[in-house]
């Protein structure tokens, strides 16, 4: 039987910021990974937020394969035959260090997995973990590629369905009341045509969220991020939206009608797909978030639903880096005390409790229910569009005046509708 | 490339590594199960092909490995696994 200090399961960003931090520290630590390599199954939507993340992993930055670094943030309203857009940029976002990147995640964990390596950290791949093993309620390792395992303590970052947990008893089966799907393109585009599309040089980087006609009225929207030397293009729907009300549209449909709009076509013309990808994406806040440890387990990353939707910015993996490095401190301090016992590892959620994370999950858990709002979805970027369109219209005859022509959209019930739904922002 | 790409050619240009049985498998008996019918309007791979009886059938080959047909149609529906170590997509941007 073979049997080692810790046992990390998945070598997605929780995992391999887990084994980062456990690496050189003179424990045993085993990563297992189900791809071909780390990174292989692993997809997000492509942007990542450096700032909470930089002094955790104080080495890692400098030298990342990341993509470019975001320095124009827009938001496109995105209506029946026309779109709104909110565009910022300037050069406060050039500032050093730089907040956000793009990042593919194929290149990008892949040389993490590398550095982890380098740092004496064991990472195999190729091996699909089947189940955890208990004894006496206590989690004791896991069941992978038909061998027993052992470990003082699993850490378990596989990803956004959460077997591990669900298997040790944390928590049931996931159900589709929490989760989006996300499906994505990497669409290859020449560095400067990408400079020249987006008004970007060099190495800057361009983002944009699309709310509106992209998901036809469901939870959801669409994304671009320019990476070096193509762009990631993707939608994401609420599951129960499309069980609900998605009728005969068929997802990758969805998807297609998306690359179609003039808004997106002249973006990415000429862009020949060099992959397509789909994943879930934890969308319930503070309140869907699993239990976070059990006897001999620590839960990480999606698996623990550490994923935060504000509409304006979309966040996962941080968290999972974050999570990953401080279930890494947790395993550090109950390996001096020597157990690993459910009320050791509890100090897992205070130290996550103490930092960004749990700050971040607490203030913001009324966004899902913000961000839910369907009128979010059709009736506003209508509304905006129907106004503008007026606003900037030159008629044969006289113009009507400003104000009545404002006026005749936002009626008292309409005024109201919109009073309500923006005084939850104040809860956010 | 991108005018209208359609569904098979996109999976066309990801790499599949062969391996092993299907590792996700529709129960004996819930073929004609509602959520299952839902997949085939959600599956972003296209896998999920209901027929004239209403039966639903899964085709494996271009699975995304993306879970949702587990959230939808849940345990008592599917036999859902992972591919085994190694198998189906292997991303290479990801």
């Amino acid at each position: 039987m073979e049997k080692f200090d810790v046992i990390i399961v998945g070598a997605g960003l929780a995992g391999l910021g887990a084994a980062y931090t456990l690496a050189g520290r003179d424990l045993e630590v085993l990563v297992l990974e189900r791809g071909d390599y780390p990174g292989a199954k692993n997809v997000s939507g492509g942007r990542i937020y450096v700032n909470p993340v930089r002094d955790l992993f104080p080495d890692l930055w400098q030298e990342a394969p990341l993509e470019r670094f975001i320095v124009h943030e827009g938001i496109v309203l995105m209506a029946k035959e026309r779109a709104v857009a909110i565009d910022y940029a300037g050069d406060e976002l050039r500032q050093e260090p730089h907040q956000s990147y793009s990042v593919l995640r194929a290149k990008f964990d892949r040389w993490f997995a590398e550095q982890i390596e380098t740092k004496g950290a064991m990472i195999l791949p190729k091996i699909r973990v089947e189940n955890v093993i208990k004894e006496n309620g206590k989690i004791v390792g896991v069941l992978a590629g038909g061998d027993e395992l052992h470990a003082d303590v699993v850490i378990a970052c596989d990803g956004v369905l959460s077997f591990l947990g669900e298997q040790a008893g944390l928590h049931l089966a996931e159900t589709p009341h929490n989760y989006a799907l996300g499906i994505k393109e990497v669409i290859a585009l020449d560095g400067e045509k990408i400079n020249d599309r987006f008004q970007l040089q060099g190495n800057e980087g361009a983002a944009r969220l699309f709310i509106g006609e992209v998901t036809k009225g469901m939870f959801g929207g669409g994304f671009l991020y320019t990476n070096k030397e193509s762009v990631s293009l993707g939608i994401v729907v609420g599951i129960e939206d499309m069980m609900d009300q998605g009728g005969s549209l068929e997802a990758p449909v969805l998807m297609e009608a998306f690359k179609a709009r003039p808004e997106i076509a002249c973006l990415i013309r000429g862009g020949a797909t060099v992959e397509y990808t789909a994943h879930l994406i934890p969308e319930g806040g503070f309140r869907a978030l699993h239990p976070l440890h059990g006897d001999g387990i620590l839960v990480a990353g999606d698996a623990a639903g550490f994923a935060l939707n504000l509409g304006f910015t979309v966040r996962g993996m941080e968290y999972a880096l974050a999570s990953g490095y401080y279930a890494a401190q947790t395993v550090l301090k109950a390996k001096e005390t020597g157990s690993f016992d459910a009320d050791t590892l509890s100090e897992y959620g205070r130290l996550l409790q103490e930092s960004f994370v749990m700050k971040d999950f607490q203030n913001f858990q009324a966004t899902p229910s913000f961000v839910n709002n369907p009128r979010f979805f059709s009736h506003y970027p209508e509304l905006k569009g129907n106004i503008l369109r007026d606003i900037y219209s030159v008629p044969a005859g006289p113009k009507d005046r400003l104000y009545p022509t404002i006026r005749k959209y936002l009626g008292l019930g309409e005024m109201w509708t919109m009073f309500k739904d923006f005084r939850e922002v104040t809860k956010i | 490339m991108t005018e209208s790409m359609d569904l098979k050619a996109k999976l066309g240009i990801d790499v599949f590594k062969p391996g092993g049985a299907a590792h996700i498998k529709i129960r004996l008996g819930k073929e004609k199960d509602f959520r299952l019918q839902k997949m085939a309007m959600i599956c972003p791979a296209g896998l999920y092909s209901v027929n004239e009886q209403g039966e639903t059938s899964l085709t494996i080959d271009g699975c995304l490995e993306c879970g949702t047909c587990r959230l939808v149609c849940g345990n008592d529906v599917l036999e859902w696994a992972y591919p085994e170590g190694g198998t189906g997509v292997q991303l290479r941007f990801g």
